[in-house]
């Protein structure tokens, strides 16, 4: 299939493209644009950012190592080669850098300056936020976010607005990728990329075996370090109505396309300790691309999502084809690596039923970002009275698959809110989970860390203590 | 004047705009094929039989090289000629490069090295410290000992005693560049290969053993790495060769980059150590006597441990002057990746030791650890000369520095018997310590966590002496050469490497100097094999040492020839080099360009090349005994943590770093390897956790399982302070080396964590590094019980 895009200002339009090349090796070994470096080849470092803007305007931080080109169809991506002005001169945050000393070996330096470049468009001052996707091993970061800092005030360049009304003709109309839906009849074709919901369920549902990719920030390793043939693939990324948030009475529908980034604010009044967690899911890159639909549906026992979402007693929407199904969340995880999904079937939504908010989600890890959780608690405990009401307590990291911990809530509920109860139920841990012990953590240190969420939990209900990013200098 | 100003790195304009070329950005010639390496799957065992057809036949390879096709030598170790290219007939960790692929494409070539089916007869691997003691599996016949006193009779009649075990992790360089080599064949057999290398000497040496050709037919060029840290030092020697050998057989460029996650489960780490001690003390926490026993893992081969251990025991004393110590090393040969050079080079290793003992003591005693430290530190020098002058100060010579005071004192010597001469931690830490409030901040400290039942604060201030030169003596010499071109623009060139730390723009700064130029009047040019002979590796944090006094002697016999020429011309031989002008006397100016005009046209030479040898070094590495440094680099840090006793989590709040870089080069790249050094060294101890399974496989082999430390890892307070002073030794403008000693500032976090982790009940925290979470959860659980 063709797709098209703009790079750096300029349309590209590609015929004939192999589903899982990535954007990097297409910019460095095609195109010979070199400043986009190879740090790790998954998602990990931020060394081969890059800018990329949607036919809405909006600008974001992407990893190129694991951003296939088709994820580009009908968008615009930017480069520190066009990231510089087309005369040479430097974008406010390239110059930061340079006063402040911001680079040393300067191979991190141009995936800094993307990602740099993107927050400063967005008028974006939670540097540390904005930056976690990006590992310096030489500065300290120190002079990167003095860098960052300095540049905040200066106007954003002619050439970074350009992108936003870039849209020509052909790639706004989306004419050049509309093929692959005619799905009776004939071979397959190796990459779809459906328009809608409903393009998606007869496509999946005629090539069940076809591997789905939405943000690829998963799937992307399978190709960069498993070397894996994905066959047949479907591309999400343009399946507009998948990416809906509806507000309703009763409960906050999130299509399954929505991107962490996106899902940030959209719970931020609702449930803060849930988005404090999500801004550390993965990087601002990863966040970017991200979905809410594939981090359920990949099925892992340590995504950060889906505790937090048990916990919210949140519904999960499958559909297959017309069919639609919809269940409790923690049931649609079977076993390790095994979900509640049939041939053809795909998450459409997930529901978080309104609720007054009792949620607290403690992630732990080595590095406070951009790491995987050695535990991940996620409680949500209703006192009335004095009493425990209701308690939803969902983990990640204590099994293999994100786990409700029934016998903790069953040593909660109905009993005083007090230090006893906990007690009693921090001994309950035991029953619901036996963790493995790993590269992350201990089995044993699993179990006493996650009895001690609970206590966490009670103590900063009842005022006794603080979270330790609480502690000021 | 250029040399001490704080210019921007000179590539950092080529940095920001993506310019900057590293290996993988060169444009490659037509024809170019790709290597990628084929590993072992098992830690020992023998090769029974291998199946390579489903690698010839994929897609794009053109040829699969094993042991058996190398033409020349298989061999690629920087030392004991022990680590074969490709595994011949035995392999001895996973990860061990057993074949090559070279094929049409990158990916091709990794995808198809992963199609060989490798047959082993397994054996037992030795993978930790006990099974390799219980196996005798070592490097030397037996134990190094380096002692000074009568260390077991002094602890034994001590009034106080400590002993404890402290594990000390390794590290991954995780330099952002990974490994990378490109080799060109040229007519008559000669090869010129681009490497991502801290030594295109010993790439040169190694291709040419390869290639079976003398080192003249070998040129390699280097312009810059993506940073090194110790992990280019010998650690690219496999991929060059392999390269060159394809790049030989087939007549093609040949390159080979590392995947991520081939370069960290190939290439070697940070030794890690298991440290044994015993101390005994006064009242006062002075040490009497102080017995280690290091335990190395190296590795399965011999790399660089000898001298990393080596250094680990010149680090066992840091800034405390210890009467009686003795220090045991047994460096042990494992089936794991050959640990190799990291900054620092076992002297963190060998420093966090002994404040592990300090901390231990300042406990049982329930002293101010602080107090301790100092109690123990060595006695201040008398005030060096040059001190005050700064950079403007006219070159020093020995006969114009005041007389010391030593009467009454004998000389204090470290436990390998080097006079300690230029000791000013005394003063640094009074500074420190008053400028950052450590006093105000212990007692506020303490009255926080009487009040906090679940978080503790603690903070703790260590320092750093780490001594100054190669430890193999001979290796503390450079060359350079510089053109001068009739327009008055200068080339330079030193066998120094440029990894980020920025050598290449401080030897330029002194260049600039010489010549009274401006420094944009010097091209700073790769570092070529071919230009300047007989390199030492960029390492040792001697580059702007050792290539700054060799740029400079060039720059000098240049100078001196246009100053000789020109006092002839005009009849007088008062001659300045000063703002881009050469003044003749009070009457005559010109340009630098018209003087090297001028030089040229009366036919004298305008090219030098410089050679600096550093003085007074003399070592016996068996003995233990000697002057291995020149001189000692200092530095102090006082850090603040806070814990969260439920999790174990732990946070940087602040740092307050004082570092001494002598008269500083450029302070602001002083300043930037100061901060990041500190930043890495705190992650070693704190988060970087590397993790090896019972079979030998390394599970942290990538940076979504091992963490270097983040944007938000750095301290929330960070405050870095250059000490002013000048170095006593003759270096370069009496600047001092400060690429690695500003890491072991990093040993001040792991301290301030075991303080926060002391406040929580009677007992010593004994904290193993990496502080992870669950290291300092269980350490929170010991004290508690008063162990």
């Amino acid at each position: 299939m063709n797709i098209s895009f703009l790079l750096n200002g300029e349309s590209v339009v590609l015929s004939d493209v192999a589903p899982t090349t990535t954007a990097l090796d297409w910019l460095r070994e095609t195109r010979g644009l070199t400043a986009t470096k190879e740090g790790c080849n998954e998602g990990d470092c931020g060394a081969c950012t890059v800018m990329v803007t949607d036919p809405d305007g909006s600008s974001r931080a992407l990893n190129a190592c694991i951003l296939f080109l088709p994820q580009l169809d009908g968008r615009a991506i930017r480069t520190v080669e066009g990231i510089t002005g087309p005369d040479g001169s430097l974008h406010p945050v390239q110059q930061a850098m340079v006063d402040h000393h911001g680079s040393q070996c300067g191979f991190c330096t141009p995936g800094f300056i993307a990602a740099m470049a993107v927050a400063h468009l967005n008028g974006d001052k939670d540097h540390d936020t904005a930056l976690a996707g990006n590992l310096c091993r030489c500065t300290g970061y120190a002079p990167i976010i003095r860098a960052a800092r300095a540049a905040e005030d200066r106007p954003v360049p002619d050439w970074m607005i350009a992108d936003h009304d870039f849209f020509l003709p052909e790639i706004s109309a989306g004419g050049s990728s509309n093929q692959g839906f005619d799905v009776g009849g004939g071979k397959p074709p190796a990459l779809m990329q459906p328009r809608s919901a409903d393009d998606l369920a007869a496509a999946y549902a005629a090539n069940p075996e076809a591997t789905l990719v939405a943000g690829a920030t998963d799937v992307g390793l399978w190709v960069t370090k498993q070397m894996r043939e994905l066959g047949q693939v479907i591309f999400l990324n343009r399946c507009a109505d998948l990416q809906r948030i509806e507000p309703g009475q009763d409960r906050l529908r999130i299509g399954a396309g929505v991107t962490i980034a996106r899902l940030i604010p959209a719970i931020e009044g609702l449930h803060p300790s849930f988005t404090d967690m999500l801004r550390r899911y993965g990087s601002a890159q990863v966040r970017a691309a991200a979905t809410i639909g594939g981090n359920i549906a990949n099925g892992s026992p340590i995504g950060d999502g889906p505790p937090a979402l048990i916990a919210l007693g949140a519904v999960l929407h499958l559909r297959q084809g017309d069919a639609r199904r919809e269940m409790p969340l923690e049931d649609f995880f079977l076993d390790y690596g095994k979900q509640d999904r049939r041939p053809g079937e795909f998450v459409e939504a997930i529901s978080i039923p309104r609720q007054p908010d009792r949620l607290r989600c403690y992630k732990l890890s080595k590095r406070f970002d951009q790491d995987i959780s050695a535990v991940c608690g996620c409680l949500s405990i209703t006192v009335s009275g004095g009493r425990v009401a209701q308690a939803r307590i969902a983990f990640g990291g204590m099994a293999g698959t994100p786990k409700r911990a029934a016998h903790v809530e069953g040593a909660l509920i109905g009993q005083p809110w007090s230090e006893a109860t906990i007690d009693r139920a921090m001994q309950a841990f035991a029953q619901d989970y036996t963790p493995l012990s790993d590269l992350r953590a201990s089995a044993d240190y699993r179990l006493e860390a996650a009895a001690n969420m609970l206590r966490r939990y009670f103590l900063e209900d009842t005022g006794q203590t603080a979270g330790i990013m609480e502690v000021k200098p | 004047m250029s040399v001490a100003s704080p210019l921007p790195h000179d590539a950092a304009r080529l940095h920001v705009t993506g310019q900057a070329r590293y290996v993988d950005d060169i444009p490659l010639p037509a024809g170019t094929l790709h290597l990628a390496f084929g590993l072992s799957g098992v830690a020992r065992g023998r090769i029974t039989g291998m199946d390579l057809s489903a690698v010839r036949m994929a897609p794009g390879v053109v040829m699969v090289l094993t042991a058996d096709d190398l033409p020349f030598a298989n061999d690629v170790s920087p030392s004991a000629h022990d680590e074969p290219l490709l595994a011949a007939g035995a392999v001895h960790y996973i990860g061990q490069p057993v074949f090559a692929v070279v094929a049409q494409s990158h990916l091709a070539a990794r995808r198809a090295a992963r199609l060989g089916r490798i047959d082993y007869a397994e054996e037992a691997p030795i993978l930790t410290i006990d099974q390799a003691q219980a196996a005798n599996s070592r490097f030397e016949d037996g134990p190094r000992i380096y002692s000074k006193g009568d260390a077991p009779a002094a602890i034994a009649a001590a009034p106080h005693r400590v002993k404890g075990r402290f594990e000390v992790g390794g590290q991954e360089h995780f330099y952002l560049e990974g490994q990378a080599a490109l080799a060109l064949p040229q007519e008559g057999g000669d090869m010129v290969v681009h490497s991502s290398t801290q030594h295109p000497t010993e790439i040169q040496h190694k291709v040419a053993e390869a290639l079976g050709v003398p080192m003249h037919a070998v040129r390699v060029e280097v312009r810059r790495m993506g940073g090194g840290f110790g992990g280019k030092e010998s650690q690219g020697n496999a991929l060059a060769v392999a390269c060159a050998v394809a790049a030989s057989m087939t007549g093609r460029p040949c390159k080979m980059r590392y995947d991520r996650d081939d370069d960290m489960v190939i290439t070697g780490k940070r030794h890690d150590f298991r440290i044994d001690y015993v101390a005994g003390f006064d009242d006062a926490g002075r040490v009497l006597g102080v017995d280690f026993v290091h335990h190395v893992r190296c590795g399965w081969a011999q790399d660089l441990s000898l001298p990393v251990a080596d250094r680990a025991m010149l680090h066992a004393d840091n800034a405390y002057l210890l009467e009686n110590a003795r220090i045991e090393s047994h460096r042990l040969k494992t089936n794991t990746q050959s640990a190799t050079a990291f900054r620092g080079f076992g002297g963190p290793q060998g420093m966090v030791g002994i404040e592990r003992v300090m901390d231990h003591i300042a406990h049982h005693l329930g002293r101010d650890p602080l107090e301790v430290r100092r109690a123990n530190y060595y006695a201040e020098a008398a005030p060096a000369a040059g001190g005050a002058g700064g950079l403007s100060a006219p070159p020093f010579t020995p006969g114009e520095r005041p007389p010391e005071d030593i009467s009454g004192k004998k000389k204090q010597t470290t436990p390998y018997g080097m006079e300690v001469e230029d000791f000013i931690l005394h003063a640094m830490t009074d500074r420190l310590a008053t400028e950052a409030g450590y006093d105000a901040r212990r007692q506020a400290v303490a009255a926080w966590n009487a009040a906090q039942p679940v978080l503790k604060r603690g903070l703790a201030l260590t320092p750093v002496k780490f001594g100054i030169s190669f430890t193999l003596t001979h290796l503390n010499q450079a060359g350079a050469l510089v053109h001068v071109y009739q327009d008055g623009s200068v080339h330079m060139n030193h066998g120094g490497t440029e990894m980020g730390q920025g050598l290449f723009q401080k030897v330029a700064q002194v260049a600039a100097a010489r010549f009274g130029l401006d420094v944009g009047a010097v091209k700073i040019t790769a570092t070529d094999t071919g230009k300047v002979p007989n390199t030492s590796a960029t390492a040792a944090s001697s580059g702007s040492d050792l290539n700054g006094m060799a740029v400079k002697a060039a720059c000098d016999t240049i100078r001196d020839r246009m100053a000789a020429h020109l006092a002839e011309r005009f009849g007088n031989d008062d001659i300045t080099f000063a703002d881009g002008c050469v003044h003749i006397g009070q009457d005559h100016t010109l340009t630098f360009a018209q003087a090297a005009q001028s030089a040229y046209a009366a036919r004298v030479s305008l090219s030098a090349t410089g050679f600096y040898a550093t003085p007074k070094v003399e070592w016996d590495r068996i003995k233990g005994q000697g002057r291995p440094f020149f001189y000692f680099a200092y530095g102090a840090a006082l850090t603040e943590v806070v814990i969260d006793t439920l999790t174990g989590e732990t946070r940087i709040l602040r740092a307050d770093l004082l570092h001494d870089a002598g008269a500083s080069l450029n302070p602001a790249l002083d300043i930037g390897q100061i901060e990041g050094g500190y930043v890495q060294g705190a992650g070693w101890l704190t988060m970087e956790e590397l993790v090896w399974d019972t079979k030998g496989q390394l599970r942290t082999h990538a940076p979504s399982t091992y963490k270097i430390p983040a944007v938000s890892d750095r301290p929330a307070v960070f405050n870095v302070g250059l000490w002013e002073g000048a170095n006593r030794e003759d270096t370069i403008y009496r600047s001092k080396a400060v690429g690695e000693p500003p890491f072991m500032l990093g040993i001040s976090a792991l301290m301030a964590i075991s303080d926060a982790v002391a406040a929580c009940g009677p007992g010593y925290p004994a904290l193993d590094a990496p502080a992870t979470p669950e290291r300092i959860l269980a350490a929170v659980r010991r004290v508690r019980d008063g162990i």
